[in-house]
C-alpha cells in the first residue's frame, strides 16, 4: 500500500511537470493568442492592447499559478477562440476519445492475447511462417492507410455506416459505438500485430528457461506449465507494453479521428495548438496526460503485484 | 535444416531491403523523369508503361518522385529511430538497471514527456532550433521518440537485473557497463526490435504530419510522407497515388521488420 | 500463492471486461446490415452543409475575424443595409434612408416590426449601440471599424429613426453600415449569437457542427429550408467520403480534383472566391526593394499556366489588387500588363545586379492547399529565370504573427479578401503608413491618390482614382498578381438556388429543394 501511495504521489508530480512544461512551451513557440484572435485584423498596437487585456504580459509563473489555482477550484478558464468555458467545450470530446481509445484497447487485448499465446506454442512450420509474415505486414501498414481502406470498404462500398455522420454518444450510444468500432479497428491492427509478436517472443523466451525445461522434462503438462509459471513471468513486460500502447493509441487517435471525421480530443488539441488557444490546450494536455500517466501507474502497480522485485526505489 | 528455415525471414528481409536500397540509391542519381518537372504527361493518370505509378495532379511522374522521396524518407525515419532507440535504450538501461534516484528523476521526466503531446513538443523544438533548417525534423522527431523506447527497455533491464546469470556475472567481477552491454542488452531485443519496426513506421507518418508545421521535407522536394498525405485527399479519384506511395512505405517497413524477426530468431537459437 | 491468484484474477478481469466490451461492439453491428441507405430520400426540409474549416472564432459578428466564420454567419446577421448578389446595397433593418444635401447627415428609418431572434423588436437604440460598439471597440476583442472614425454624431431621433452625422462626405460610408445590428441588452453574442437574419443560431459543437434554423418572424423573404446543419470536416479525404456517403448535401470551395471525384449525385456550381491571390513581396526586403527585380518576377510568371496546371483551368487571372466581381473598379487592361517573357525578366535581373538570379523563400500558410499548389508551380516558373525559390510551409497562426504582423518574410502566397464591398477595403492597405500594409509598399504617388479619394465626393472621380491606384500597383509590380480563385460548389441533385456574391459569403436562405 505504501508503494501505491508513493506511486500516486509520483503521478501527481508528473502531472504538475506536464502542465508546467505546457505553459513553458507556449512561451517558446512563435505566434501568440492575441495575434491568433485578431487574425488579419492584427496590427502591432492592437496585439499589444489585447495581450494586456488577456493578462498575457504578466510573468510566466504568475500566469501558471493563476491557472493552477483555477484548476483546483474547477475553473479551466475560457477558450480564446471559442470564447466559451473550456470544460463545456471539451466535455463531449473527452467522452468520445475515452470511448475510442477504450474500444481500441479492448480490441487489442481480446485479439492479441489468445493469438499471441497460440503462436507462442507453435514454432516453425509453414503455418507459423505465414502467420509471422502476416504479422509483420500488419505492423508495417500505417493506421490512416488502413483507415482510408476501411472507411472506403465499409462506408462507400458496403454502406455499413455513413461516413461523416457520427451520432451523438449521449443520444445514440449504439450507433456511435458502431461508428467508433471501425476507427478503433484501424488503430488496433498494427498494435495487435505488435502485441502478438512481443507476447510470442516473451513467452518463448521464458519457455527456454531452465525451470520450465525441468518442469516439462519431469512430465508436467506443457499447457499447464505455460499457464502456471510462464505466463506469470511473461506478463510483466506485456503489461508495461500495454500501458505504453495506451499512450500511443491516444497519440495516433488524432490521425484516425481525422480520417473518420470523429469529433474527439486529438483533433481539438491540434487545432487549439494552431489557434494558440492556451486555456483549451492546457486542459486537453492535462486530461490526455492524466490518461497516459494513469495507464503507466496502473501497469507499474500490477507489475509490482506480479513481481515484487520490481519495487523500484524500495527496499530492494 | 531447421536453422536454415528460421533464417528465411532474415534472408527475405535482406533481399527486400537490398532491392529497395538499390532503388533508393539509384533514385539519387537517376529517375525516369525529373521528379519536380510538371506536365510530363496527363494529370492524375493511372499507371501506364510511361508512368509506372501514374502521375500526380501536376502531371509529375509518381514513380520518379517515389524513388527520390524514398531516399529522404528513409534517411529521416532511420535517423529518427536511431536517435530514439539509442538514447531511449540508454535512459532505459540507466533507470532500469540502477534504480534509485536516477531512476526516479529520469522516469518522472520521461513520463511527463510521454504524456506530453508530440506536436507541441515538436513546435517547441523548432522554435528553439529556428524554423526552416533542413534537418530540424530529425532532431525534433528523434527527441519525441526517446521516451517510448526508454519505457519499453527500462522494464526489460529492470527484470533482467536480478536474474541469476546476471548475478553470477556480477560476482565474477564484470563491470556494470559490460553487464549492461554484453549480458543484458541482447536479451532486450525481443522488446526492442518490434518497437523499432513500429517506430520506423511512426517516424515516416510523423514526418508527413509535421510538414504542415514547417518542418520536414518542403515541397516541391519529394518525400513519401508528404506525398501520402497529399494522396489521401484523392483516394477515390487517384487510388494509384496513395497505393504507390503507401505500398512503398509498407515494403520499407516490412523489410526492416523481417530482418528484425530473422535476427531475433537466430539469436534465440543461439541462446 | 496469493500473488499468483491476484495475477490470474487480474488477467481474468481484464479478459472479461474485454469480452463484454467486444460483445457490445458486435451486437451494435447487426442492425447496420439491415439498415438500407436512408439518406437518399430526404423527408425533412433540411440539409447538411460541409465546411472544411472549423468555426473556431467568436460568433459575435463584431469580433469575428475568420473569413470562414463570417461566411456562414452572414445568414444570421444583418445591418441597416446588406449586400446583394450584384454588389449593390439594399436596405435591410432600415426600410429607407435619406442623405442630406451636404452629404453629411444620414437619416435611417427602421423597418417596422423587425425582430431579433429572441423575439424583441429592433429599436433605434439597438442600432446606435451596435454602431458605437464597433466605432469605439472598447470591449475586448471587438474589431474596430476604422471608417467609423468619421462619425461625429449618432443618435436615435425616435423609436424608428437613426441619424448619423459624419465629418466629411464619403461615397463609401454607407457600405460600412452592413455592420450587424445587435440587441443592446444582450451579452452572450460570443457563443449564442442573436441577430435579425433569415436563420437563427441554434447550437455549435466545436470541430463538429453548427445548427441553424429558419427564423419564422423574419421581415423579408423567408428562408426556404427549415434547418441547416453545418458539418465541419477538415480532412479532405473524409470530406469526399462524406459527400459520397450522403452525409453532406452541399459543399463549397472544392478543388477541381475533388469535383472530378463527385460522381452523378451532384451538380457543380461555379462562382468566384473573391480573393486577390498573389505572391506578395516584402517591398522593404532585399532584393524586392528594387522595382526591376519585382518586375522581373512578374515577367517570369505565367498566370494562365498556373491556373491550368494547378486548378484545371478554373480561375480568373488578375493584374492588380482588385477582382472582377467588383465590376466598375476592376480594370481588365491591367491583367495582361506583364506577359511571360523570360528574356526580359533576365535582362531586368541583370540590370538590377542579379545576372545569375538569387535564392528566395516563399512562405505559405500550409493549411491552404490552393496557395501551396500555386507556390509549387511558381517555383518551377521562377527557376526558368534563374531564381531558386524554396517553399516554407507554416501554420496559419504563425503566418499571422510572423508575416502579417511581424513582416518577417521575403514573399508569401495568400489570398486577400475584402470585408466590405468597397474598393477601399482592398486598396487602402498599401498606403505607406497603414497598419495592415504587410508588404511595406511605399509609394508617395499611391498615398497621394488615396488622399484624393478620401476628399473626393464624386463617384465617377473616385472610381477613376481607385483605378489609378490599381495601375500604380501594377506598374511598380508591388506584388506578383495571379488570380481570383474559382469557387466550386457541389450541390446534391434536387437542390437548387446557390447564389454567389462579390464578397466571401454563403447565402443559405436561397437554397431550396426543387419542386
Amino acid at each position: 500500500m505504501k508503494y501505491a501511495a508513493k506511486r500516486i504521489a509520483m503521478l501527481l508530480l508528473t502531472m504538475v511537470i506536464v502542465s508546467l512544461l505546457a505553459f513553458v512551451a507556449f512561451d517558446l513557440i512563435s505566434g501568440d493568442p492575441a495575434t491568433a484572435m485578431l487574425g488579419t485584423e492584427a496590427t502591432p498596437e492592437k496585439v499589444a492592447a489585447l495581450r494586456e487585456q488577456l493578462g498575457l504580459d504578466r510573468p510566466l509563473l504568475v500566469r501558471y499559478g493563476e491557472w493552477l489555482l483555477g484548476f483546483f477550484t474547477g475553473n479551466l478558464g475560457v477558450s480564446y477562440s471559442y470564447r466559451q468555458p473550456v470544460w463545456d467545450l471539451i466535455a463531449p470530446k473527452v467522452l468520445v476519445t475515452l470511448c475510442l481509445s477504450g474500444l481500441t484497447f479492448v480490441l487489442i487485448v481480446v485479439v492479441s492475447i489468445p493469438l499471441g499465446l497460440r503462436s507462442a506454442r507453435s514454432s516453425g512450420g509453414v503455418l507459423d511462417g505465414a502467420r509471422t509474415m502476416v504479422n509483420q505486414l500488419c505492423m508495417a501498414v500505417p493506421p490512416f492507410f488502413t483507415g482510408i481502406l476501411l472507411s472506403w470498404l465499409f462506408s462507400t462500398l458496403l454502406k455499413w455506416f455513413v461516413h461523416g455522420k457520427f451520432p451523438s454518444l449521449t443520444e445514440d450510444f449504439g450507433g456511435a459505438v458502431k461508428y467508433l468500432f471501425f476507427a478503433a479497428l484501424a488503430l488496433a491492427i498494427p498494435r495487435i500485430a505488435m502485441t502478438v509478436r512481443m507476447l510470442r517472443s516473451t513467452v518463448q523466451g521464458e519457455m527456454q528457461k531452465d525451470y520450465v525445461r525441468t518442469a516439462i522434462s519431469r512430465g508436467n503438462d506443457r499447457g499447464g506449465v505455460l499457464y502456471r509459471h510462464v505466463l506469470k513471468n511473461a506478463l510483466v513486460p506485456v503489461v508495461t507494453f500495454l500501458a505504453q500502447t495506451m499512450a500511443e493509441i491516444v497519440a495516433s487517435s488524432i490521425v484516425v479521428e481525422q480520417v473518420f471525421a470523429i469529433p474527439g480530443l486529438g483533433r481539438m488539441l491540434v487545432t487549439s495548438i494552431s489557434n494558440r488557444d492556451y486555456p483549451t490546450v492546457q486542459a486537453i494536455v492535462v486530461i490526455l496526460a492524466f490518461w497516459v500517466v494513469l495507464a503507466g501507474t496502473v501497469a507499474d502497480l500490477i507489475n509490482q503485484r506480479i513481481d515484487p522485485r520490481l519495487r523500484l526505489g524500495g527496499a530492494a | 535444416m531447421k536453422k536454415a528455415k528460421l533464417n528465411g525471414y532474415l534472408k527475405a528481409g535482406l533481399i527486400l531491403t537490398a532491392i529497395l536500397t538499390v532503388l533508393i540509391i539509384l533514385g539519387f542519381f537517376w529517375t525516369p523523369y525529373d521528379p519536380e518537372a510538371m506536365m510530363t504527361g496527363p494529370k492524375l493518370q493511372g499507371p501506364t508503361w510511361q508512368h509506372l505509378m501514374g502521375t500526380d495532379k501536376f502531371g509529375r511522374d509518381i514513380f520518379s518522385r517515389v524513388l527520390r522521396g524514398a531516399g529522404s524518407t528513409f534517411t529521416i525515419a532511420a535517423s529518427v529511430v536511431a536517435i530514439g532507440a539509442v538514447c531511449g535504450t540508454a535512459v532505459g538501461a540507466l533507470t532500469g538497471y540502477f534504480g534509485g534516484m536516477v531512476d526516479e528523476t529520469l522516469m518522472r521526466l520521461n513520463d511527463a514527456l510521454t504524456a506530453f503531446p508530440s506536436i507541441l513538443l515538436a513546435l517547441v523544438i523548432i522554435s528553439i532550433l529556428g524554423p526552416g533548417k533542413k534537418y530540424n525534423v530529425i532532431v525534433a522527431l528523434g527527441l519525441v521518440f526517446i521516451p517510448s523506447f526508454a519505457r519499453v527497455t527500462r522494464t526489460a533491464f529492470a527484470a533482467l537485473r536480478d536474474v541469476n546469470y546476471v548475478k553470477s556475472v556480477r560476482l565474477m567481477g564484470a563491470s556494470n557497463g559490460r553487464i549492461l552491454l554484453v549480458h543484458i542488452l541482447p536479451n532486450t531485443m525481443s522488446v526492442l526490435l518490434p518497437a523499432i519496426t513500429i517506430g520506423f513506421n511512426n517516424a515516416v507518418l510523423a514526418e508527413a504530419s509535421m510538414s504542415f508545421l514547417g518542418i520536414g521535407v518542403t515541397p516541391p522536394d519529394a518525400s513519401l510522407g508528404y506525398m501520402l498525405s497529399e494522396a489521401q485527399g484523392m483516394f477515390v479519384a487517384a487510388p494509384w497515388y496513395a497505393l504507390g506511395t503507401g505500398i512503398t512505405i509498407v515494403l520499407l517497413v516490412f523489410g526492416v521488420g523481417l530482418i528484425g524477426e530473422g535476427l531475433q530468431r537466430r539469436n534465440g537459437e543461439v541462446a | 500463492m496469493k500473488k499468483r491468484l491476484t495475477a490470474f484474477l487480474l488477467l481474468a478481469a481484464l479478459l472479461c471486461a474485454a469480452l463484454t466490451g467486444c460483445g457490445g461492439g458486435s451486437t451494435e453491428q447487426t442492425p447496420a446490415e439491415k439498415e438500407p441507405s436512408t439518406p437518399d430520400a430526404p423527408v425533412a426540409n433540411e440539409i447538411t452543409v460541409g465546411i472544411a474549416q472549423d468555426l473556431d472564432d467568436s460568433l459575435d459578428p463584431h469580433k469575428t475575424v475568420k473569413a470562414g466564420t463570417r461566411e456562414v454567419m452572414f445568414n444570421v446577421f444583418e445591418g441597416l443595409v446588406k449586400p446583394t448578389p450584384d454588389g449593390d446595397l439594399t436596405p435591410a433593418v432600415a426600410e429607407n434612408y435619406t442623405v442630406s444635401e451636404d452629404r453629411l447627415t444620414y437619416t435611417f428609418t427602421l423597418r417596422e416590426g423587425v425582430k431579433f431572434h429572441n423575439g424583441d423588436t429592433v429599436t433605434a437604440e439597438d442600432v446606435v449601440y451596435s454602431i458605437n460598439r464597433c466605432a469605439a471597440a472598447t470591449e475586448t476583442g471587438i474589431v474596430q471599424v476604422e471608417a467609423f472614425s468619421v462619425i461625429q454624431n449618432i443618435a436615435a431621433a425616435d423609436e424608428r429613426t437613426v441619424t448619423i452625422t459624419i465629418a466629411e462626405p464619403s461615397n463609401e460610408f454607407l457600405s460600412y453600415l452592413t455592420v450587424a445590428v445587435l440587441p443592446s441588452d444582450y451579452d452572450k453574442q460570443d457563443t449564442a449569437p442573436i441577430g435579425t437574419g433569415p436563420f437563427k443560431f441554434v447550437s455549435r459543437a466545436a470541430q463538429d457542427s453548427m445548427v441553424l434554423e429558419k427564423f419564422d418572424e423574419y421581415w423579408g423573404t423567408p428562408a426556404n429550408l427549415d434547418k441547416v446543419t453545418l458539418k465541419i470536416i477538415e480532412n479532405a479525404d473524409s470530406l469526399m467520403m462524406s459527400l459520397q456517403s450522403g452525409a453532406i448535401d452541399l459543399c463549397s470551395h472544392l478543388t477541381s480534383t475533388q469535383v472530378a471525384q463527385l460522381g452523378d449525385d451532384f451538380n457543380v456550381a461555379e462562382g468566384t472566391m473573391n480573393l486577390v491571390q498573389a505572391m506578395y513581396l516584402n517591398n522593404a526586403e532585399k532584393p524586392f526593394d528594387d522595382v526591376r527585380v519585382r518586375q522581373a518576377l512578374c515577367y517570369a510568371v505565367d498566370k494562365q499556366a498556373i491556373i491550368d496546371i494547378a486548378f484545371d483551368g478554373y480561375g480568373s487571372p488578375i493584374g492588380s489588387s482588385m477582382y472582377p466581381a467588383f465590376g466598375k473598379y476592376f480594370d481588365d487592361s491591367l491583367t495582361n500588363y506583364y506577359t511571360k517573357d523570360v528574356d526580359k525578366a533576365k535582362a531586368l535581373l541583370a540590370d538590377a545586379g542579379y545576372p545569375n538570379g538569387f535564392e528566395m523563400t516563399i512562405t505559405v500558410p500550409s493549411n491552404y492547399k490552393p496557395h501551396m499548389d500555386t507556390a509549387e508551380v511558381l517555383v518551377q516558373q521562377l527557376a526558368e529565370i534563374g531564381v531558386k525559390a524554396t517553399i516554407q510551409p507554416i501554420e496559419w497562426e504563425s503566418w499571422v504573427s510572423d508575416v502579417y504582423v511581424g513582416r518577417q518574410f521575403q514573399s508569401t502566397v495568400v489570398g486577400v479578401d475584402a470585408s466590405t464591398m468597397t474598393a477601399r477595403a482592398l486598396l487602402e492597405r498599401f498606403t505607406s503608413t497603414y497598419g495592415k500594409n504587410f508588404i511595406n509598399y511605399n509609394s508617395a504617388d499611391y498615398d497621394a491618390l488615396f488622399q484624393q479619394v478620401l476628399s473626393s465626393s464624386d463617384d465617377a472621380e473616385q472610381t477613376s482614382l481607385y483605378k489609378q491606384m490599381e495601375q500604380n500597383l501594377t506598374e511598380n509590380a508591388a506584388n506578383v498578381y495571379i488570380q481570383d480563385l474559382a469557387d466550386l460548389v457541389a450541390v446534391r441533385k434536387g437542390l437548387e438556388g446557390v447564389t454567389f456574391y462579390p464578397i466571401y459569403v454563403l447565402d443559405l436562405a436561397t437554397i431550396r429543394y426543387a419542386k
